[in-house]
């Protein structure tokens, strides 16, 4: 389709708007890039005065940690055919190996297994056949990179990190699982009732999703702390203290989320026509039966999409699990917080830096797989709405 | 759909909105009048030391909390009124600074500066990211075809990043000799920090605002654009429109709905700023409205919580944002009733 006369844009125009789109990009995308690089390096590189010193990082390399010209290009190498197999041949296999109806599991399983795979050739396997070559090949095998991971070690095995990553995984899994069955049966009420009281209910759910948090962790934190005394006589001895219990966590995340939720998956079932279980229910099914056998099938994307919100939700909250879980307990985000606590020396801010690129490396694979539902479900609700 | 149908569908997650968010609301708006202490009771302690032929003995009266037979200490809740809300607002010398005409008197109690914080910080944000969110989308679109995938997913990274570490890795980039800060002071010639006074700190604050919610209204903006209808375009082109009045006059208006609702969402959104004041660790400096409660729900050295000051200064966040969302929501009301007839 050829663009009018009048339409078209002067040269001066288009290349403003392309400078402001590459400006616009580097500005988004640098933060991120420089703290990933900083956590690569020895405390002195990273914060070095010289951003080129950051890059290369010359005492890193000088303490003989660095990668080659040839260690570049064949990482480099392997991580496209990684990244290309990825997309091209693993969804085919997933498809292939998977009984139907379990194609979920199968992804998540598919996933495990790559993801287990990718970091024993990475980590494993090319070091080994690098340290070889390096050693074979003189001056190309020589560092030119400075590049470390003791850092990375350090968080995850010393500090111990791990422990907070699974918190995190607990809590978000159980709150996009518990949002997402109690968000899809309200959204599809919602969405398929015209009455008055469905319309109020959307508007208090508005009115709750302006509350700051901060307002309705100060009810819940004298009251969970003395739970097992105000609980003791409806549960008798056994009666739980929810301060600290990841799943008192999940519930009130949970019910924070719910406006959010009901809100985006009733426009999502709205797009669903109504003739479709119109015409279960002239069949003889029931309202529960019509939703089990002819809406579930269909309303996958918009569910996934919510899911996400709700991953995110859980996941990036601080507020929330810093001030209702105890230390044990607790998860990623709020753990972060600690090393400030006692961020003396250097190397405490660069371990902080790793643990920051590692809260952060799962979003960015969220980004690059569910690119598209996400935009989806922004614009579902204000396009629509 | 009958109403017991409607009420079997909807009613865990409206059991669930009642228990976890008007329970508490009801809850925190009771503790505001009421403080809850330790009995204290005044005991007489005789501490003797060895001394020559005889013992030194002092007796002293120590006030000391009570205990139960568990050894726990024995609390009370009293209803003290509105003293929680004069803790917060202390409104004494709130007014003795307006007397003498000083500001920075008032800026001096934490309510008031967190007050004024979170009110600049919403309202001057806001007009930036529309802006910023509508240039994205509209260079966006006027991009090839080829690379608009790739700038949506790398401009969706600020947006989805935890929004701790997102601030954060800003305050890595200028803290200290920072590169960008290293850079800064060549350029001007003289000694920066950016984290030693408040208003360098707070347009950091605001640039990351910016970066973290443009991405969304370019999304949403970016969805509308796609929805122009052409024919009027057109038609406002052979009428003579310059690029320019087009904008003003066509887009714009088209977009008017989506501009009203991004602006909704983000008063809600960055009214609660807190996580912003975390990872620049500026309490010392610049704090909000949510990181007051917080501060006062966080328990002291000797572990106590301030919940009494916590919940009012909760009621009167909650009260801000009441008033913040009344002029949007006014206007979606009369839109709504507008497009009804």
């Amino acid at each position: 389709m050829s663009t009018p006369k009048a339409m078209q844009q002067s040269f001066a125009l288009r290349f403003s708007s392309g400078a402001f789109l590459a400006i616009w990009c580097l500005l988004a995308a640098f933060p991120i890039f420089w703290i990933t690089v900083m956590s690569f390096k020895s405390p002195v590189d990273a914060f070095a005065d010289s951003p080129l010193d950051v890059i290369f990082g010359p005492v890193t390399r000088a303490s003989g940690d660095g990668l080659s010209v040839v260690d570049i290009v064949l990482g480099l190498v392997v991580l496209f055919f990684a990244i290309r197999w990825a997309f091209t041949r693993l969804p085919a296999l997933v498809r292939q190996y998977c009984p139907p109806g379990l194609i979920v599991l199968g992804w998540l399983v598919g996933a495990l297994v790559y993801a287990i795979a990718f970091v024993l050739v990475f980590f494993g396997l090319l070091p080994l056949i690098l340290g070889l070559l390096n050693g074979l090949l003189g001056p190309l095998g020589t560092p030119v990179l400075g590049l470390t991971t003791d850092h990375y070690v350090a968080v995850w095995a010393e500090n111990e990190f791990y422990r907070n990553f699974l918190n995190s995984m607990l809590v978000t899994a159980g709150v996009v699982t518990i949002s997402l069955t109690v968000g899809t049966l309200a959204g599809y009420g919602l969405a398929r009732s015209g009455s008055d009281l469905a319309f109020w209910l959307l508007i208090f759910a508005l009115v709750f999703r302006a509350l700051p948090h901060s307002v309705l962790v100060a009810g819940y934190l004298p009251v969970f702390i003395n739970s097992s005394e105000i609980l003791r006589p409806i549960f008798g001895e056994g009666a739980p203290t929810l301060y600290g219990q990841p799943w008192a966590v999940i519930a009130v995340l949970v019910s924070i989320n719910q406006p959010f939720t009901i809100w985006m998956l009733r426009s999502f079932f709205q797009n669903i026509p109504a003739e479709l279980d119109e015409a279960a229910r002239v069949d003889g099914c029931s309202h529960f039966q019509a939703f089990r056998r002819v809406i579930m099938p269909v309303m996958w994307p918009g569910v996934i999409t919510t899911g996400l919100f709700s991953f995110l939700l859980g996941y990036n909250d601080f507020l929330v699990t810093s001030l209702l879980l105890d230390a044990q307990n607790q998860t990623m985000v709020p753990a972060i917080a600690g090393y400030f606590n006692r961020e003396t020396t250097t190397t405490d801010q660069v371990e902080a830096v790793a643990a920051a690129v590692s809260i952060t490396a799962p979003l960015f694979l969220l980004v690059m797989i569910f690119q598209r539902q996400i935009v989806s479900g922004l614009t579902a609700g204000a396009v629509k709405g | 759909m009958k109403f017991k149908t409607f009420a079997a569908f909807v009613g865990p997650s409206v059991f669930m909105m009642l228990l976890f968010i008007a329970a508490p609301l009801v809850s925190v708006f009771i503790q505001s009048f009421q403080v809850t202490q330790p009995i204290l009771e005044q005991i007489e302690v005789e501490t003797c030391t060895p001394g020559f032929l005889t013992q030194t003995c002092t007796t002293e009266i120590k006030t000391v909390p009570a205990l139960d037979e568990n050894g726990k200490t024995i609390t009370e809740t009293r209803w003290v009124g509105l003293q929680s809300y004069q803790n917060v607002l202390q409104m004494d010398k709130f007014w003795s600074a307006i007397g003498n005409g000083s500001w920075n008197q008032i800026m001096q109690i934490d309510f008031w500066k967190a007050l004024r914080f979170t009110l600049t910080f919403t309202l001057l944000t806001l007009p930036l990211v529309i802006g910023v969110g509508l240039a994205i989308a509209l260079a966006v679109n006027n991009a090839t075809r080829s690379i608009r995938g790739p700038v949506i997913f790398v401009s969706l990274l600020p947006f989805i990043i935890t929004p701790v570490i997102g601030s954060l890795s800003i305050y890595w980039l200028f803290v200290g000799d920072g590169i960008l800060t290293v850079m800064l002071e060549r350029w001007s010639g003289q000694n920066i920090s950016m984290f030693a006074q408040s208003w360098t700190i707070e347009i950091l604050m605001y640039f990351y605002q910016v970066w973290h919610v443009a991405p969304f209204a370019f999304v949403i903006f970016y969805a509308g654009l796609q929805t122009v209808n052409m024919d009027t375009l057109e038609s406002a082109v052979i009428d003579g429109a310059s690029r320019w009045e087009r904008l003003r006059h066509v887009i714009v208006p088209h977009l008017m709905p989506l501009i009203i609702f991004i602006s909704l969402i983000h008063l809600m959104d960055t009214y609660r700023a807190f996580e912003v004041i975390v990872g620049f660790r500026s309490q010392a400096h610049v704090i909000s409205l949510q990181w007051l409660t917080y501060d006062f729900m966080t328990p002291d050295d000797a572990g106590n919580r301030a919940m009494s000051r916590a919940s009012a200064s909760a009621m009167l966040t909650m009260i801000g944002i009441v008033f913040l969302l009344i002029l949007p929501l006014r206007r979606t009301w009369r839109d709504h009733k507008g497009s009804a007839h």
